[in-house]
């Protein structure tokens, strides 16, 4: 739609500034408030411009939340989920788009219906999962009779076990599975034409020599959109490295350190410390986003050739 | 080289036949053109060759060796596709030499071949843009280098100069036929486009939905076609062709009462209907009082320069003729034409095949010479 009236353009000028005030004021609040002194953020009415005391806020944060360890543990996380995510979504796209199997079109409605499931739905059976990986297994064997034939004859007693709680692997495992990114791989890979696929046949090179010479080469801004997305989603999560680690000290993630910053009811109401805090813990992503903003929009709208 | 021999190819997709039957014989070192309309299965057949399809029946045997089961890197073959179908984000380098990286032969050995074959199709300055980069003519130049460096027994052409401008396909078809010149290799090559076919074939293998209509050198096909769909396919203009029966008066009797004196015709080819036709440039225009002269009236006529088309209309049934004269010839003016018996072709109109002056059908692989 191409419209060119002075009136249109105040009003589209009118309608952006707002949208970039509600993004933008939150951020201002926390700038503000992270660099004042305890006085100045708890005077009445707000002082919405920014005092001096940023670096010593920001060093008291550091210091309360320890962050400097669980940044570390946040960046394992957030680039292991981002990673495997990737990686996962690439080979079963690959699988669904480029071999022609039965139960090919099952296999992508399955992935696709978990879009509906998202981690909150299904949390207790994946906390299950993870205190025992193993346990379906077990379940099986259980089932099929074969633990108690085992016990009868050897009487000894099969119990599989694979405990993921407080471990890199139960933070990262159970986020890796992704039905996005297998589906934005998936109309990528639709996109290549098939006399590519044919040439590389004639060229002798084999499926996953196709694969690697070929896809990954050409999916590279694809990738890099999904990783920006995949990593701040990731950095991002609260509530399963809550319920996984009992070993705060040890797994805690910068996000869950963010409840440790906030004042509790009979504390002093620091909010500068909590706000400067939350400057450090959104930095990452920010410089994320920043760097990687114009793969990220030609991965998502255009495509290169 | 190698010599490529189909017997009884069919290709089946669920339960649907799209070719039914194919017996050639490709000779080693031969050109072969597939020509055809679109869908009548040609780049089907080629892709079969190529092991891109797999052959529900029969057997393609390359060199004398069944290929039916032969993953396609085990054929021989290299193939150069309608778009180009380069690999976007290599450079001409690495697209030429992909094939031999990937049978991994070591790298000093590979850019020599690679350079060798760049000079041979004039690439070198480019080699190190993306295809991007290139222009048609230039990217078509990648293909068949891409092609011709993996020294393949049989090279395969699917329709690939179709989205070249006119001039640059006459300059790409000149550079193909050097081509085989110089190697020798066994080419099969598909087009819908009939002057491609008949300029570079050695031998032409017409098809339609999924039959060969006739299997033949390019002069043999145009002056000897062995089917109506064969006569009506090649040449342009079309071949008149006129639907009618021959009487045991000699005459042949078309269109509303539209008789023709073909005594000679007449004998082999009583009581069956059949259609005669004759190439526009054998039709002879004549005098009012020429012996045997079939009246006619103009329709329209279209100027070429060294000729003009008359497009006339006698008794009912169109004729197109190519006339050298310069008189003025309008909208509804009558003209005069004649015709030799021995121009004339005569097709069965039950099976469509052609009958030749004895009466006998003629099948697609004969060599026709009379």
């Amino acid at each position: 739609m191409i419209e060119r009236s002075p009136v249109f353009n105040i009003f589209t000028y009118a309608a952006m500034t707002l949208g970039l005030l509600v993004v933008l004021v939150p951020f201002w609040i926390v700038i503000v408030a992270g660099s004042q002194s305890l006085q100045e953020v708890s005077r009445v009415p707000i002082v919405l411009w920014p005092s001096s005391h940023l670096w010593e806020n920001i060093q008291a944060a550091w210091a309360r939340a320890d962050l400097g360890p669980k940044m570390i543990n946040s960046l394992i996380v957030a680039s292991g989920v981002t990673f495997g995510k990737i990686v996962l979504a690439s080979i079963s796209a690959f699988a669904i788009v480029f071999f022609d199997f039965r139960a090919r079109m099952v296999c992508f409605w399955m992935i696709f219906i978990t879009l509906m499931l998202p981690l909150e739905v299904r949390i207790v059976p994946t906390y299950a999962i993870a205190a025992n990986a193993l346990l379906p297994f077990q379940v099986v064997l259980d089932t099929l009779g074969i633990t108690g034939l085992v016990q009868t004859l050897s009487s000894v007693r099969i119990g599989l076990e694979w405990n993921l709680l407080n471990s890199y692997t139960g933070l990262i495992l159970p986020l890796v599975a992704t039905a996005t990114g297998t589906f934005l791989y998936r109309q990528f890979f639709m996109t290549i034409p098939d006399e590519l696929i044919e040439a590389s046949k004639m060229d002798g090179a084999s499926p996953v020599r196709f694969f690697f010479d070929v896809l990954l080469p050409l999916s590279r801004t694809n990738m890099l959109a999904l990783a920006t997305i995949m990593f701040v989603s990731s950095w991002n999560q609260y509530l399963w490295p809550l319920l996984i680690t009992t070993d705060r000290t040890n797994y805690g993630t910068v996000v869950m350190q963010l409840k440790a910053l906030i004042p509790t009811q009979n504390g002093t109401p620091d909010w500068n410390v909590t706000m400067a805090g939350a400057l450090i813990i959104m930095l990452p992503p920010l410089l994320i986003v920043a760097l990687m903003q114009r793969w990220f929009v030609r991965g998502l709208i255009t495509r290169d050739k | 080289m190698a010599a490529i021999s189909f017997s009884g190819v069919k290709k089946r997709y669920q339960k649907n036949d799209v070719i039914h039957g194919v017996d050639v014989e490709i000779e080693a070192g031969e050109f072969v053109v597939i020509l055809g309309p679109s869908g009548c299965g040609k780049s089907t057949l080629l892709r079969m060759i190529a092991g891109l399809e797999e052959i529900s029946e029969g057997t393609i045997a390359i060199d004398g060796k069944v290929v039916n089961e032969l993953e396609p890197r085990e054929r021989g073959c290299a193939m150069v596709f309608q778009n180009y179908a380069l690999y976007p984000h290599m450079s001409v380098r690495q697209n030429i030499g992909y094939a031999l990286k990937v049978a991994g032969m070591p790298k000093a050995e590979r850019e020599a071949k690679v350079l060798k074959v760049a000079k041979s199709v004039s690439l070198e300055p480019y080699l190190d843009r993306k295809p991007g980069e290139l222009s048609g003519g230039q990217r078509q130049r990648v293909a068949m280098a891409r092609a011709m460096v993996r020294e393949p027994k049989v090279f395969l052409f699917d329709e690939p100069f179709s989205n070249l401008d006119a001039k640059l396909r006459v300059a790409m078809r000149a550079e193909v036929r050097n081509l085989h010149r110089s190697l020798g290799v066994t080419s099969v090559f598909v087009t819908h486009d009939q002057t491609e076919a008949m300029t570079l074939a050695d031998r032409l293998i017409v098809m339609n939905s999924g039959f060969v209509e006739q299997v033949g050198k390019p002069s043999e096909v145009y002056h000897h076609p062995a089917s109506l769909f064969v006569a009506d396919f090649i040449g342009s203009p079309a071949m008149n062709l006129v639907r009618g029966f021959f009487g045991e008066d000699g005459y042949f009797r078309h269109g509303k009462g539209g008789m023709v004196n073909l005594p000679g015709l007449a004998k082999a080819h009583l009581s069956r209907e059949v259609s005669i036709g004759i190439r526009p440039e054998l039709v002879r225009r004549v005098d009012a009082g020429h012996k045997d002269a079939i009246a006619a009236v103009v329709d329209y006529t279209e100027e070429l320069g060294a000729s003009r088309l008359v497009y006339a209309r006698a008794d009912g049934s169109p004729i197109i003729a190519v006339d050298s004269g310069t008189d003025a010839l309008g909208t509804g003016m009558p003209v005069h034409f004649a015709l030799s018996e021995s121009d004339i072709h005569v097709f069965d109109h039950s099976n469509g095949r052609r009958v030749d002056h004895n009466g006998r059908p003629v099948r697609a692989t004969d060599t026709v010479s009379a």
